[in-house]
């Protein structure tokens, strides 16, 4: 159990390629902290110096109280799951999962003790005896999460774990793993480049983008909350809408496209908003936030005639994407609208929940 | 129902698939006449070989009779052999270099092969195709130079001049075949283990070498194959009859100005084969899966 903390850290390759440029992170212990963001944001990587199995360019990492820049993986008191598993596939479960018990040279009956806790835990009992080969994916995971359990470590690093799984495996192992963390409240970085997976596990999210941090935060506030336009775009599924508009004041403050349609904006935001007037911006709005029209008379909710170009019926909702002003834009409506392409379909588009994001800094104002 | 209809009406893939069928078929026969027409090709010297071995002096001789067939088999040439003292000493002379090469060369290349591969240090690229290289030089032009440099340590007629030098042939090609064997193991294997808590040594011990056993298979078997049927370096370097390995030990024993013992000849290469008959049949699947892992990965 402990802190980890990352100052100013920095990772460079040959040629000067930063793939980390100086991120600042301290993750308190017990907390299950999820680096999330697209291939070569530098995630892996850090999880990779934390680790040990990357050696850090400039800065600091710290475990539980001493910089361990130069201490080697075996030293720091860390256990890692890997994306591929990485078991041993010479050894039976039991010896996979024993491998660093043994090397620290663990009395045989703590071993045997500590690996059938795990194994129960884990519900891999029965597959004790078993090879690596004879297990499904999903068993294999476990063992290997079982691999870092029984080491009671100071902290778990996962990289990528569920990439190799199945669509439903990987909801199935999602749970087990959040279940885990709450069974073994211990200090846990996950890597993963999907958002959902970031969200539904994390007390709080790190959203990286070309090797710096984008943004800190729980779940809840990065969706509600996006401090940048990459973070608004990244999080959420389908993705956020994004209308270049300017800020205009004509008879109130009001968004207005490029093709003239106007928005009022929220009383609530109009002192926020104001300094932007006259400025180049981008008008944010989540697909739930373009909707049928059954609460238009809600006061901040504006209607727009939206031509249907495809609809995609998902069962508990439907999503139907059109075009505002030459932009291809995603809503998301009642499963019981009847809607077609080529149809007209009004939308009622809550500007209360609308994002403005500055086009000169990206950031979202 | 409509199944059943659409396949009354439609007789047309039937005829497809039999034309596949027949074309598949006729490659099948195509394989087995080519591959029993090199079968017999290989299998002619050996069957010889053997037959011969098995002949007394007269029935060799003799012009009369098929040659390709025994008429009174006796295993006298094959007794007379094991009983003999000097084909006693070239075996046990065989079997001595054949064993330290390997062991020598299989401990450098592993160790060799485990740093390049997976050690990561500056120039070990460099380095992996040095090896390599060294594989292309042509034994035959390295004699002359050896011998006066085995001259210079004192080792010419001894069999410590084979110890030294067969490890030198065999060491490039065992370290390429592992480096290639090494490389198809995982990286987040020994990342794993070296988070477990393993240091190098034991990654290399209780990891690499239990996953990569295929690859160090074939190696050896191809070490082993080295040091076993060298004919020229032992030809070269060893003259005097205690020193010689079977290969050269046979040509000097049997072949008496220009009598030839047959008989004995073809038992004497009849047993000098056997080893690496026994070896390569037991270990084959081993073999091929070890060559090549080094073919695509290397």
């Amino acid at each position: 159990m402990a802190n980890v903390s990352i100052r100013k850290v920095v990772k460079a390759y040959e040629g000067d390629v930063q793939a980390v440029k100086g991120i600042d992170l301290e993750i308190i212990d017990h907390e299950f902290v999820v680096l999330v963001g697209p291939s070569g944001c530098g995630k892996s990587t850090t999880l990779r110096m934390i680790a040990g199995l990357e050696e850090i360019t400039a800065g600091e990492i710290w475990i539980g109280g001493d910089v361990v820049n130069d201490v080697p993986p075996r030293d720091r008191d860390i256990a890692m799951v890997f994306q591929n598993y990485a078991l041993y596939p010479h050894m039976s479960v039991f010896d996979n999962m024993a491998f660093g018990l043994k090397l620290r040279k663990f009395p045989k009956e703590e071993i045997k003790r500590r690996v059938d806790e795990a194994a129960t835990m884990l519900d891999i009992q029965m597959l004790l005896d078993r090879k690596p080969k004879a297990l499904s994916g999903g068993q294999r995971q476990r063992v290997a999460m079982g691999r870092a359990v029984v080491r009671n470590p100071k902290v778990f690093l996962f990289d990528e774990p569920l990439s190799n799984l199945d669509a439903k495996l990987r909801v199935q192992m999602r749970t087990e793993i959040k279940k885990l963390h709450q069974l073994v409240p211990t200090t846990t970085v996950y890597v993963t480049h999907d958002q959902i997976e970031a969200m539904t596990l994390a007390d709080r999210v790190v959203v990286m983008n070309h090797g710096v941090i984008e943004q800190v935060g729980a779940p809840q506030e990065l969706y509600h909350h996006p401090a940048t336009r990459f973070v608004a775009g990244f999080i959420g599924s389908p993705a956020m809408n994004f209308l270049p508009c300017q800020v205009v004041d004509d008879g109130g403050l009001k968004v207005q496209l490029a093709d003239g349609t106007k928005m009022a904006i929220p009383a609530a935001r109009v002192d926020r908003y104001g300094p932007y007037k006259g400025k180049k911006m981008t008008l944010g709005i989540r697909p739930e936030h373009m909707t049928e029209t059954h609460d238009s008379e809600k006061p901040g909710v504006q209607i727009m005639n939206a031509k249907v170009d495809v609809v995609e019926p998902m069962g508990m909702e439907t999503l139907v994407h059109h075009f505002v002003d030459g932009v291809a834009v995603c809503s998301r409506i009642d499963p019981n609208v009847h809607t077609g392409p080529g149809e007209i379909l009004p939308l009622a588009i809550d500007m209360n929940n609308m994002h403005l994001i500055e086009d000169a800094t990206n950031r979202v104002v | 129902m409509s199944a059943s209809a659409t396949a009354g009406n439609m007789p047309a893939p039937k005829a497809k698939v039999g034309s596949m069928e027949k074309q598949r078929r006729m490659a099948l026969w195509a394989s087995y006449i080519a591959l029993t027409f090199f079968v017999i090709i290989f299998l002619i010297p050996p069957f010889y070989m053997i037959i011969t071995s098995l002949k007394t002096s007269a029935e060799i001789s003799a012009q009369a009779g098929n040659p390709w067939i025994v008429q009174n088999p006796t295993f006298d040439n094959y007794w007379e052999l094991m009983t003999n003292a000097a084909f006693q000493r070239y075996f046990i002379n065989s079997v001595w270099v054949t064993a330290v090469t390997v062991t020598l060369s299989m401990t450098i290349a592993i160790l060799a092969a485990f740093s390049l591969s997976r050690m990561g240090f500056k120039g070990s690229q460099v380095l992996s195709t040095g090896v390599f290289l060294t594989y292309l030089v042509p034994p035959s032009l390295l004699f002359i130079p050896l011998f006066q440099i085995l001259g210079w340590l004192g080792l010419i007629n001894s069999t410590w001049a084979l110890v030294l030098l067969f490890p030198t042939l065999a060491v490039p090609f065992c370290t390429w075949i592992m480096i290639g064997y090494f490389s198809s193991i995982p990286k987040e294997l020994d990342e794993a283990a070296l988070i477990d808590g393993a240091s190098y040594p034991q990654i290399l011990i209780q990891i690499f070498i239990p996953v990569a056993l295929p690859g160090i298979i074939a190696a050896t078997i191809f070490a082993f194959t080295v040091a076993w049927g060298a004919f020229l370096y032992p030809l070269a370097y060893l003259y005097s009859a205690d020193q010689a390995t079977l290969t050269v030990g046979i040509v000097r024993e049997l072949i008496k100005g220009d009598v030839f013992a047959w008989g004995m000849i073809m038992a004497a290469c009849a047993m000098a084969a056997a080893p690496p008959i026994i070896i390569y049949t037991f270990l084959m699947d081993y073999y091929i899966a070890g060559l090549t892992a080094g073919a695509t990965k290397g």
